[in-house]
């Protein structure tokens, strides 16, 4: 579903054509995996998170652009070398901005995104206890008014 | 000449919806009575009109009428029939088309069989209906025109997009809008019920089967969406939180929450303004989804504002839609009574506990979905994707799925822990057992980890409400509602398990070498190119066996390059076992020879799809349910007032 709606619209389906007969990225590690599988796997969990900068709505894990190649070579090549998966993220945000990790970081723009869900949390929270309080008040002041809810 | 047929039909179609309005609301009034028996057959009409319109269109795609616009852009006449057809409704046009077709018939089909409300609720949601109704009309014929023609004729069209030229993705579509409109008769309920006030059990079960059935197409819908993605894109993955998902998942979570509130209402009269509510949000949530599919807004802030004219018409549709709604909403809430009462732990307890969850999950994939849009207007890009979502939603789903594990056993009103904490037992060892295992074996994530341990433990507590009963006389609802929690765990189980165990393979091997993934050895025997009707391709024959001595299975994932228009594809190959998939896919070819192959082995992966349709299946059985008995008590309260005459006239005779 990933790709294909927005591809479903009648605009992008004229521009499609420019997608096919990309080229595939030739850098090293674009399509081979590290030989150490514990590294292999801290890089595709944080490729799993990096957006592919050319594509639409993919992460760098799964896309044939050559782009999204070049930066998972970029990855593991790092991963390798014994960087901290936080380091190169950092490392790329300072590159191509905030726009380029699926992880948004706590900043003055993103800060929103962290304080909504407490907010629901506590919304959530004061909703039911506002709900079953007042339920008990009223079922302890009048008993007897349960007939006509039946 | 058909697309003018069509053309007229949906013109006249939208005056149908216009006088349906004017009469629905003008029925009201004392003046206006008469006007109001005209409402239930224009409704009927109406909705003929716009099948007729939709009929057309599906006909100038099926044989290619290359002088209409809309044909001539997204067919081509090479394609097979399938796709000609599929693709009158895989554009723009073509969709909201379909959206205003499905929206009229579900109104005519609610016209024609919805007996049991007062008459003047049933004028207020038929205008409701047509309210909505117009709005899309005006957009599809000032703006989006799919019957336009063009001059001079082109000689070819220029094809549909390749990704799409597959079957599961040609009905995909139809079932999710089937979903999204099919909300709107809840949506219209909830307007003709806020018009007239009357909110009670009635009015749940009138709307109850709508709700129940557009919420049955949305659940396959994702479910068929998400398989889609998973094996036609390439790259194994099944949920990726991107924004046209969450338009689809967003309806999806207000309808959940919307069907347990209806069934409280509908058997208990409690919850009257919440299940208003949610009538409300669930179709705002999915013209939400269509405004964020259609508009291109996704695309960028920036290419919106450049050509804002749709996307204009759809928020400014939305803005008067949900405004409206919601205004009313507001004016009348206070008016309606809350209804019937009851303490926390009960079966209602429950239900209010997951509803309040469901509402806030939902807020949080609105509010992420939209963020990024946010910030690009004010001038900053940003990317929330699955490292948000995951955890946000998990905050919020792990206590649901807790109450849903123990919620269906409670009784309705008031209810005792003590009574049912012994059933659950079993479940809560189940789980504890299985942590440990998890943690001494293998090293898990935390998500993946807490997925794996309330599937297990929720798996055997959907079937505890079935302890104790007379199986052949339960009724089909409370299987619908075993089965459809059942599926949840099945997902859950599904879902944990990819995450936590997929092994990936990346090679770049020569023919006649072997491979490993997983437990799987694999072998490439052979390259050769074939054909099929608008593409060629190479097709790797692959040779897999299971462990060491399992049976060789043969396996061809294709690498496949369309020609209308020129596109690559690669066409995965899957294998299914019973403990999961094997997925493999041919890359390109390196300078030395030798092939690219991405191989994934995938433990109990097929469970997410099969939890999605057994949700949906469960659906099925209460809908089905629902609707016997409903007839039932149709042709019991007939035979009632016939006997009533029949003893009058015998009083009357003897008289």
């Amino acid at each position: 579903m990933r790709r294909v709606l927005p591809v479903l619209s009648a605009v992008a389906m004229v521009a499609a054509p420019a997608l096919a007969q990309q080229e595939q990225s030739t850098a090293p590690f674009a399509y081979r995996q590290l030989e150490d599988p514990a590294k292999e796997r801290a890089a595709m969990d944080l490729m799993e998170t990096l957006r592919c900068l050319q594509c639409q709505g993919q992460s760098i894990a799964d896309s044939d652009a050559p782009i999204a190649g070049s930066m998972r070579s970029l990855v593991r090549e790092r991963i390798k070398a014994g960087e901290s998966p936080e380091e190169i993220r950092a490392w790329l945000i300072e590159r191509y901005g905030d726009y380029v990790s699926y992880a948004p970081q706590l900043t003055e723009v993103t800060w929103p995104l962290f304080a909504v869900p407490l907010v629901f949390l506590l919304i959530a929270v004061l909703l039911l206890r506002r709900r079953f309080t007042l339920r008990r008040e009223v079922e302890e002041r009048g008993a007897g008014d349960e007939g006509e809810e039946a | 000449m058909i697309a003018e047929l069509g053309l007229a039909a949906l013109w006249l179609a939208a005056a149908l919806a216009g006088l349906q309005l004017l009469g629905g609301m003008l029925g009201l009034t004392r003046k206006g009575e008469a006007l109001g028996r005209v409402v239930r057959p224009v409704a009927v009409v109406q909705g003929l009109l716009a099948l007729c319109a939709f009929f057309c269109l599906i006909y100038v795609f099926a044989i290619t009428d290359l002088s209409v616009k809309l044909v001539a852009l997204n067919s081509h006449s090479l394609k097979p029939l399938i796709f000609k057809i599929a693709g009158a409704w895989g554009n723009h046009e073509g969709s909201m088309l379909l959206w205003v077709t499905v929206m009229g018939v579900a109104g005519g089909f609610v016209a024609l069989i919805e007996r049991r409300l007062p008459e003047r609720t049933m004028l207020a949601t038929l205008a409701g209906q047509a309210f909505v109704s117009l709005g899309f009309y005006a957009f599809l014929l000032l703006s989006s025109n799919p019957f336009e023609r063009l001059s001079p004729v082109p000689a070819e069209g220029q094809g549909l997009n390749p990704l799409l030229q597959d079957l599961g993705l040609a009905f995909h579509p139809p079932t999710l809008y089937l979903g999204y409109v099919g909300l709107s008769v809840a949506f219209s309920f909830a307007i003709g019920a806020l018009v007239t006030r009357e909110v009670g059990s009635a009015f749940a079960r009138a709307m109850r089967p709508w709700v129940l059935a557009a919420w049955i197409f949305l659940t396959v819908g994702i479910t068929a969406g998400s398989y889609w993605a998973y094996y036609e894109l390439g790259w194994g993955g099944w949920w990726f939180w991107d924004p046209v998902e969450n338009a689809s998942l967003m309806p999806w979570l207000a309808a959940t929450a919307l069907l347990h509130s209806v069934s409280v209402l509908a058997a208990r009269d409690a919850l009257r303004t919440w299940t208003v509510m949610l009538g409300v949000v669930a179709f705002s949530m999915s013209m939400v989804g269509t405004f964020l599919v259609r508009s291109g807004i996704l695309t960028s802030v920036h290419a919106f504002a450049v050509d804002p004219e749709r996307g204009s018409f759809i928020l400014a549709l939305l803005a008067i839609n949900i405004g409206g709604a919601l205004t009313l909403f507001a004016l009348r809430a206070a008016t309606v009574s809350e209804g019937a009462r009851f303490a926390p732990m009960s079966r209602e307890g429950a239900l209010v506990i997951n509803n309040v969850l469901l509402c806030a999950i939902l807020g949080i994939v609105l509010f992420g979905t939209l963020y990024p849009l946010v910030a690009e207007a004010l001038g900053a890009q940003v990317s929330v994707g699955p490292p948000y979502f995951n955890p946000m939603s998990a905050l919020f789903a792990v206590p649901m799925l807790v109450v849903l594990a123990v919620g269906p056993m409670l009784r309705w009103r008031r209810d005792d822990f003590a009574r049912i904490g012994k059933s659950l037992v079993i479940p809560a060892m189940l789980v504890v057992v299985m942590s440990g295992a998890l943690v001494a074996v293998a090293d898990v994530a935390l998500l993946p980890f807490l997925g794996l341990l309330l599937g297990v433990g929720l798996a055997w507590a959907s079937v505890l409400p079935l302890r104790g009963r007379n199986l052949r006389r339960l009724p089909l609802a409370v299987w619908g509602m075993v089965v459809a929690h059942f599926g949840i765990a099945v997902a859950l189980i599904g879902m944990s398990s990819e995450s936590a165990f997929s092994t990936e393979k990346l090679v770049a091997v020569e023919v006649g070498e072997i491979t490993q993934v997983g437990p799987w050895g694999v072998k490439l025997d052979r390259i050769e190119p074939v054909a099929g009707p608008n593409w060629t391709a190479l097709e790797a024959r692959l040779l897999v066996r299971y462990g060491p001595d399992g049976k060789v299975t043969r396996l061809t994932p294709q690498s496949r390059t369309f020609w209308a228009p020129p596109q690559n594809t690669s066409e995965s190959a899957l294998l299914t076992r019973w403990n999961g998939q094997l997925y493999a896919v041919l890359g390109g070819e390196g300078e030395d020879g030798r092939w690219q192959l991405r191989l994934w082995w995938k433990p109990l992966v097929p469970l997410i799809w099969l939890g999605g349709l057994l949700i949906a299946l469960g659906g099925l059985l209460a809908l089905l349910g629902r609707v016997a008995t409903d007839v039932r008590r149709s042709i019991q309260s007939d035979r009632i007032a016939e006997r009533r005459e029949g003893e009058e006239k015998l009083r009357e005779d003897r008289a």
